[in-house]
């Protein structure tokens, strides 16, 4: 069979009814009965409850209960399952459903009002009467570890979370006889997901018994699952969770959060369907960030600007609660050192807990954080060196032909980083040669016009596809259509359509006759959830291997009608055919067949159905890579930095549909792009958060955004059966890397050296006043 | 709390058809959209009128349903997505241009760029890049970083350039 859709661009699957208001997301479903919550949020980033009065709420109209930890019977004082517990955390800290005692970050979760309508509960929300008694906050990551810092958790000792350490290599050895090491402190600091859609969650407890069904905006409905039962103390065959069409995810909504603990503690308890449905302000207060980092780092380099080794200590904010463990910092980690072949690596970093909204991965996790770090060291080796940055990361590259390189680091389950395939400086030429090589000479030209352009590059590796596994069942219907069931949530990404795409193939069907059901644990028993780049790789694989089994049986079966031999059978427009006649059986037949008939036999060594079950389990990570060019104009009056050109290199092995690869790759760059220089979560020093609406915390516009250029290189994994690796997160990564590298070297004239993200327009004029123009780099 | 659920008649045209209900006071123009006609193709994203998702079109011209209240909407004509194709299914321009080009991945975002789009270019069609990316600076997308849904744009304008001019 040949691959009709596989490669091709392919419209999407899910348009149709998404383009005539027919989605169907958690906000649109409707119950008769249903009830609307309001949650009762903290003002203060850490206090004390004395007290709380919600009686008088409890009269309100419209109002049937108002829920506090003291009402969670059995359940008041048991917080939420840390899901990735780890020997090397010092304190457990997870959030409770609601506030048990005390507060750790403005918009946790304190009170839930039950009303006839959400304006009705939100009335009484701000008539529940909460007595604080106010906490010094942990607001300072610089020093949140200093003795005598205020503590995020009252009695703790201090803040400190974890301490990893990871590396390898002779690094007394390397950076004691490299000619040439230099130092940086390096800030990154905090912004959102902003999916356009917030969280929403809708439960319905079943009249008939201790069972739920809840419908969460999540990326995880397994996880959902799997911890309310372990919470409730519930089989999880007795609760259903389903991810209907969901407005965006970029990580975040792949963590189990209070608001759906304390959904289903009320809706079992009062024995009614609830919905919640965040708003914004709750998003910026309530749904997990991330990215504050500070970093203190050396790197070594040869004479010939070829990096040796890198050796840095990081401060790593984890926010109030750790609802995802340590993997964030153990993720950023396990990224060194990217795409280059280092002698040595020694990283250190300190998870520490701060009175903030937690930090979890968004989009990219820490990888954005840690190629941010090795691409400003690369630069600031070339800067010092005075030489061209490509030349520096090519000659520090791992080569193609070490491939499979083992890196020296460990992953999370403590197996050795091996990248798979992939040329890392080709793929940088591929950027270079797509953007073109006269740079520098437009560069000198607009200089003397008072015009100030740079250009910037960044290289990244990204490990995808992580294990365990995903799974995909395959029916062939009576009528001839495939339907395709799979775990696998989506938010946005099209995985209908790859899926589809991947059957359609094997099945000789067209595409539109599959359809396809997702990320609903009545739908299909077992997933993992959206996360890390793996659903192409887990999902798309298993749903290959699936495809591949009905295939053999509707051979095997059509071979048997039609007295033919199996070898001469092709699979053609929903029908097993005889290769080169006429002779043929539709699929459909088939499987009528096979579902059986009363009171006659099945065929003799054919099990019942045309379908299968399969799951693909990753051994191994994929390792995507790419090189990005980024060219800029910095007016140096105002600060503002205008994106000229933007050109993405691309490696995510065999691609399965370029027009939705490219739709990742730009989206994830504009995301980046929004990180380098708009995105900002603000907090004061009593921990209140300041941007908390979209006037205040700017996110990429339209007039704002280049056109992102992407071209493709295609090194195919050799660890999946599709060749495939993730594409989701590898425009995000190296994005406010490549930014950040064009506007310092726009403002080279000026001495300016960016060790952070956001810069602001201020920020900028600052940098611009602070520098002497026209002095070479030391 | 007097007067906080009180209601008021009003009248109006949504999608071609006259509607009359008693709404709350207090109720904005989307909620009363999406609850009580039940049309949730109009999205609520961020209500305090900034993110453009819920974006529908007034007597011709884009504006926030957030932004207003129901009441308000008493004797206007109202066209939301679900009221841009054709009654017997034929597509807007602007529909099959965001299939066609990509324009879309999680699409939440998708109502209020296609309400905006179609209002701008039913008044321009000879709209050029420029301009249609300054009609949706008002419209935030967190998936596409724009370049499809302008590509869309384009492609819609050019399609209504000709279906203008006779020729298809």
């Amino acid at each position: 069979m040949g691959a009709r859709y596989f490669g091709a661009s392919v419209r999407r699957l899910e348009d149709p009814k998404l383009i005539t208001g027919r989605g169907a997301y958690v906000d649109d479903i409707a119950i008769p009965g249903m009830l609307h919550v309001a949650f009762v949020r903290s003002p203060h980033a850490h206090a004390r409850i004395e007290g709380i009065d919600a009686e008088f709420a409890r009269s309100m109209p419209g109002v049937h209960a108002v829920i506090t930890a003291a009402d969670l019977e059995g359940k008041a004082d048991a917080p939420m399952i840390l899901p990735v517990p780890a020997p090397i955390i010092k304190q457990v800290k997870t959030q409770y459903p609601l506030a048990f005692r005390s507060v750790h970050a403005v918009g946790d979760t304190v009170a839930m009002v039950v009303a006839e309508s959400r304006a009705l509960a939100e009335d009484a929300a701000a008539m529940v009467m909460v007595d604080y008694e106010p906490l010094p906050a942990s607001v300072d990551l610089a020093h949140a570890l200093d003795p005598g810092a205020p503590v995020a958790h009252e009695g703790s000792p201090d803040n400190l979370i974890a301490t990893l350490k990871g590396g390898f290599g002779d690094v007394a050895g390397v950076f004691g006889k490299a000619p040439h090491v230099f130092k940086e402190r390096i800030e990154i600091h905090r912004g959102g997901c902003h999916s356009m859609e917030c969280r929403g969650i809708v439960v319905r407890p079943d009249p008939m018994g201790d069972r739920f069904e809840m419908w969460s905006s999540t990326q995880v409905p397994y996880m959902v699952r799997r911890y309310l039962a372990q919470y409730m103390g519930m089989e999880e065959s007795a609760i259903r969770v389903a991810a209907p069409d969901v407005g965006g995810g970029f990580g975040p909504k792949a963590v189990v959060y209070a608001e759906e603990y304390a959904l289903a503690l009320a809706a079992l308890h009062l024995r009614q369907p609830l919905k919640w449905i965040e708003d914004r302000r709750e998003h910026f207060v309530a749904t997990t960030q991330q990215r504050d980092q500070i970093w203190d780092l050396e790197v070594a380099a040869d004479e010939n600007g070829r990096m040796l080794g890198v050796k840095g200590v990081c401060l790593h904010d984890n926010g109030a609660y750790i609802p995802y463990g340590i993997v964030l910092a153990a993720t950023g980690m396990a990224s060194f050192p990217g795409p280059y072949a280092l002698e040595c690596v020694d990283v250190t970093m300190h998870s520490i807990f701060t009175n903030m909204v937690p930090n979890t991965p968004v989009r990219g996790a820490a990888r954005p954080n840690t190629c941010f770090l090795l691409e400003r060291l690369a630069d600031l080796v070339a800067t010092k060196l005075g030489m061209d940055p490509a030349e520096v990361r090519r000659r520090s590259f791992v080569k193609p032909e070490q491939m499979p390189y083992t890196t020296g680091m460990k992953a999370r389950d403590g197996s050795p980083v091996a990248y798979d395939s992939g040329d890392y400086a080709g793929c940088l030429d591929m950027a270079l040669e797509k953007y073109g090589r006269d740079f520098r000479a437009r560069q000198a030209a607009a200089r003397a016009q008072g015009r100030y352009l740079g250009m910037g590059v960044a290289s990244y590796v990204e490990d995808t596809g992580l294990a365990p596994f995903e799974g995909a069942t395959i029916k062939i219907q009576p009528d001839g259509k495939v339907h395709l069931q799979t775990g696998a949530a989506a938010q946005g990404q099209g995985h209908k359509t790859v899926f589809a795409q991947i059957a359609a193939d094997q099945l000789g069907v067209r595409l539109e006759d599959v359809t396809v059901e997702a990320a609903d644990t009545a739908a299909f028993p077992l997933g993992i959830g959206t996360v890390a780049s793996r659903v192409a790789v887990l999902g798309g694989s298993s749903v290959h291997m699936a495809a591949i089994e009905v295939r053999g049986k509707a051979i095997k079966v059509g071979a048997m009608l039609l007295e033919a031999a199996e070898a001469d059978m092709v699979l053609e427009e929903g029908f097993v055919k005889v290769a080169g006649t006429d002779r043929k059986v539709g699929l459909g037949e088939i499987a009528l067949k096979l579902n059986g008939l009363f009171g006659t036999p099945m065929m003799k060594g054919i099990e019942p159905g045309l379908s299968a079950t399969s799951y693909f389990e990753a051994r191994e990570l994929t390792f995507a890579n790419g090189s990005n060019v980024c060219e800029v104009e910095v007016d140096v009056e105002t600060g503002a930095v205008k994106i000229l050109r933007y050109v993405v290199a691309h490696d995510c092995g065999r691609l399965i549909n370029p027009m939705l690869v490219d739709g990742q790759i730009r989206g994830g760059v504009v995301h980046g792009i929004g990180n380098a220089l708009y995105e900002r979560m603000i907090y004061d020093e009593s921990g209140q958060p300041l941007t908390t609406n979209y006037g205040e915390y700017l996110l990429p516009l339209a007039t704002e955004m280049p056109r992102i250029e992407i071209v493709h290189m295609e090194s195919p994994s050799p660890r999946n059966p599709l060749g495939v690796k993730g594409a989701g997160e590898g425009g995000t990564i190296p994005a406010a890397a490549a930014v950040i590298a064009a506007v310092e070297d726009a403002l080279a004239p000026f001495g300016a050296r960016i060790m952070k993200h956001p810069i602001s327009p201020q920020d900028v004029v600052e940098m611009i006043e602070a520098g002497t123009p026209a002095v070479a780099a030391e | 709390m007097d007067g906080i659920e009180e209601t008021r008649r009003i009248r109006l045209v949504v999608n071609g058809k006259t509607v009359e209900r008693a709404v709350s006071v207090r109720k904005h123009l989307g909620d009363f959209l999406r609850e009580d006609l039940r049309l949730t193709g109009t999205h609520l994203a961020c209500e305090h009128g900034v993110c453009g998702a819920c974006t529908i079109i007034i007597d011709g011209v884009p504006a926030r349903s957030c932004l207003m209240l129901a009441v308000q909407a008493d004797g206007l004509n109202i066209r939301t997505v679900e009221g841009l194709a054709e009654p017997d299914g034929t597509l807007h321009p602007i529909q099959d241009a965001f299939h066609e080009k990509h324009g879309l991945q999680c699409g939440f975002c998708t109502p209020g760029m296609l309400t905006t789009l179609a209002a701008v270019l039913e008044e321009n069609p000879e709209i050029d890049e420029a301009g249609i990316r300054e009609a949706i600076s008002g419209n935030i997308c967190r998936c596409t970083g724009y370049e499809t849904i302008v590509d869309a744009a384009l492609s819609a304008a050019a399609t209504m350039r000709q279906a203008a001019r006779g020729g298809l």
